[in-house]
């Protein structure tokens, strides 16, 4: 995967790029807004970070411009500012994804693979998902392990269902927030984990293999643990 | 400047002055008018009596003829105090009177004027004196004069004129001491009050500008400038509160952080060690994160900001879905929570606020809330009742309340109304970083919805209320 990294502290940079690449991925670096809308211009990359302060040209500005100019890469704005104003500013700019500095690169990381993954998937949503043994039907709601059903909530449900949107991807506790409960903030103390280890218990429990894992210091990820 | 300089450019120099020259002015123009009316008075009447007494002596002589008439006037001009009288033949020989001469040509036409002469019993030679005198043509060519001395109403004039000059004296002077004296006692306040708020303006909060306890316009100005001193006080207590409190949020994980990390530097030994440290070291910033993003959010919230993107939406779905994402914290934690919210309760805000209010409130509550750790209840009392966290949302009036409530050791009565203010820390078991920040904000998001955060005894327990008006 490209990503391109519009962001005018050399040290900030250097370090996404140094764990971008480590992760596996090729980064490329623009240090202010000028350059980084010529480089993003040519289309070439999968997923944008742009800083949102930025020499030259300002971060929303520059998505503002490349969206005239039907440039629809997936952009995730990195920002000093975390209010909820803000994200919002930035979404309607033409943002994908805002995350508030200090971050963690986990998050970003999860973040941009997640992107970049809806990005190259077959358009149209499938109306069913399927990881292992575990079958979700988005039509009739019905979940099911090795054919047998399980019953679940309905926060339990899109919990799963996000999960196995993005089955194989690192999802973390604050996309779930975001994405499920359609929170913004942080809550104190990590309601998410009671949420999804309920789930686990539903999923998991009595199973050979399990198929939700958590990743130290990022999220969770649901897999077949076969592949 | 000079005092001197100062009194004239004071206001209230101005004003002396200004009543002095009305003063002077108004009782001068009184004064004059006096003196006129009075001279005119007297010679109104001046002129009344020698009609009547030329009127008398005309009768005298059409009765008795020239010799009774003569008679008369000799007796007349011998008492005291008399008019003035002359009795010419139409050739000017004196035949009787009291006058010794008249100007030339007096005696030639008849009629009323203001002439002079010379008295007959004069000791002092040829001294001119003023009259007022009536002259009339007698059939039989004599003529008659007769006069009234001026010099009494000369005297009066006299009189009035000093009177008016005295008075304007009196008055100048009184008005000048006058005006000195209220200059100087309203100077004298103004340059303590400048005085005052030159200290106060150096930086000494507490000085309070004196006061004579008048209740005139000067002290109520002073009353009223201390009244904001006091409330500026206030606030500047305040600020310092809270930066005291920002700095102990900020400082006590800070610190943690770095004994871990140098611990970790002195201890470590192998790299699992250090990993474990390292991630310690983490947890603990992201902490500081959490802490500085709720005071950026409260100064952010208590400056007035995020006014924007503000909508009406539902308080009970908030409540509902809050308690919806804590259920399972607080089953883990051994804690009952329960929701009860009306259907549609719409109010105006940010429900992306509001959630997170509620949050701190009901994370806050399922922390704090369960009895056992409260140093108020007896351990010997079976009675204590389970864990456990209410929230509820319903009408009150105008108002949509969201109520979380706990069974916790709650907060004292002098507490409780602290609380809510802006960083507050509580000198009680609490006194975790961030409980106070949660209160605060949720508080200060109150204020955004228009309303205000309530904490209440939940007897046992603490029942924290956002009231907020409903659409």
């Amino acid at each position: 995967m490209r990503i391109l990294i519009v962001e005018d502290d050399p040290e900030a940079a250097s370090y996404m790029v140094k764990a971008f690449r480590e992760s596996g991925h090729v980064a490329d670096h623009a240090p202010d807004g000028i350059e980084g809308y010529a480089l993003a211009r040519e289309g070439q990359y999968d997923v944008l970070v742009v800083d949102r302060m930025l020499p030259k040209l300002d971060g929303l500005s520059l998505i503002r411009s490349l969206r005239e100019q039907a440039v629809d890469t997936p952009v995730v704005i990195l920002s000093a500012l975390g209010q909820v104003d803000d994200r919002v500013k930035g979404l309607r700019a033409g943002g994908d994804d805002y995350l508030p500095k200090p971050y963690s690169f986990s998050e970003l990381l999860a973040r941009v693979e997640v992107l970049s993954r809806r990005r190259s998937a077959v358009p149209g949503e499938q109306t069913a998902y399927r990881v292992g043994d575990l079958e979700l039907d988005r039509l009739s709601h019905r979940v099911a392990r090795a054919g047998k059903e399980i019953v679940l909530q309905p926060r339990e449900y899109r919990l799963l269902e996000y999960l196995m949107k993005h089955a194989g991807q690192v999802v973390t506790r604050t996309m779930l927030l975001e994405n499920v409960w359609d929170y913004h903030f942080d809550p104190q103390t990590n309601v998410i984990d009671v949420h999804v280890s309920r789930l686990r218990a539903k999923i998991d429990k009595g199973q050979s293999r399990a198929l939700i894992h958590t990743v130290r210091g990022a999220g969770y990820v649901i897999r077949d643990g076969a592949r | 400047m000079t005092a001197l300089a100062k009194l004239f450019r004071s206001t209230a120099f101005k004003l002396a002055l200004a009543y002095l020259l009305l003063s002077v002015g108004f009782a001068g123009a009184m004064l004059v008018y006096v003196a006129w009316n009075a001279t005119r008075l007297i010679d109104e009447q001046i002129r009344s009596t020698l009609e009547a007494e030329a009127n008398g002596l005309v009768e005298q002589y059409n009765d008795g003829g020239i010799r009774s008439l003569v008679i008369t006037l000799d007796a007349r001009a011998r008492r005291p105090g008399a008019s003035l009288f002359l009795l010419t033949t139409f050739s000017g020989e004196r035949l009787a009177g009291n006058v010794g001469a008249v100007e030339a040509g007096t005696l030639t036409t008849a009629g009323t004027r203001d002439i002079e002469y010379v008295r007959s019993d004069d000791t002092a030679e040829g001294t001119l004196h003023r009259a007022k005198v009536s002259v009339i043509m007698l059939p039989g060519g004599f003529r008659l004069l007769v006069g009234r001395d001026l010099e009494e109403r000369e005297r009066l004039g006299e009189v009035i004129r000093r009177a008016i000059w005295l008075t304007l004296a009196v008055v100048t002077f009184l008005a000048c001491v006058g005006g000195w004296f209220i200059t100087r006692r309203v100077l004298k306040r103004v340059d303590a009050m400048t005085a005052t708020t030159r200290t106060i303006m150096a930086g000494d909060l507490s000085g309070r500008l004196p006061s004579a306890g008048t209740g005139d316009e000067l002290d109520r100005l002073a009353g009223n400038l201390n009244v904001m001193l006091d409330r500026i006080g206030e606030l500047m207590a305040g600020l310092k509160e809270v930066s005291d409190n920002i700095a102990h949020d900020l400082k006590t994980p800070l610190t943690r952080l770095r004994n871990r990390a140098e611990e970790a530097l002195r201890t470590a030994r192998s790299g699992e060690d250090y990993s474990k440290a390292l991630e310690a070291t983490i947890a603990d910033s992201d902490d500081l994160i959490r802490v500085f993003d709720a005071l950026l959010m409260i100064a952010r919230l208590e400056a007035g900001g995020a006014k924007e993107n503000l909508a009406d939406y539902d308080a009970g779905e908030v409540a509902r879905g809050v308690a919806e994402l804590y259920e399972p914290l607080a089953e883990e934690a051994g804690v009952e929570l329960a929701v009860s919210a009306d259907a549609s309760l719409p109010v105006h805000g940010s429900r992306e606020l509001l959630s997170q209010a509620l949050s701190n409130l009901v994370d806050n509550a399922i922390k704090y809330g369960a009895p056992g750790k409260s140093a108020h209840v007896q351990p010997a009392d079976a009675q204590a009742p389970a864990p456990a966290v209410l929230v509820t949302a319903k009408r009150q009036g105008p108002l949509v309340e969201i109520a979380v409530a706990d069974r916790g050791p709650g907060i004292s009565e002098a507490d409780r109304t602290r609380a809510v203010e802006r960083f507050v820390r509580l000198e009680s078991a609490r006194t975790r970083p961030g409980f106070g920040l949660g209160l605060s904000l949720a508080s200060a998001v109150a204020r955004l919805h228009g309303g205000a955060l309530r904490l209440e005894d939940n007897a046992p327990g603490l029942r924290a209320v956002l009231a907020l008006p409903g659409k």
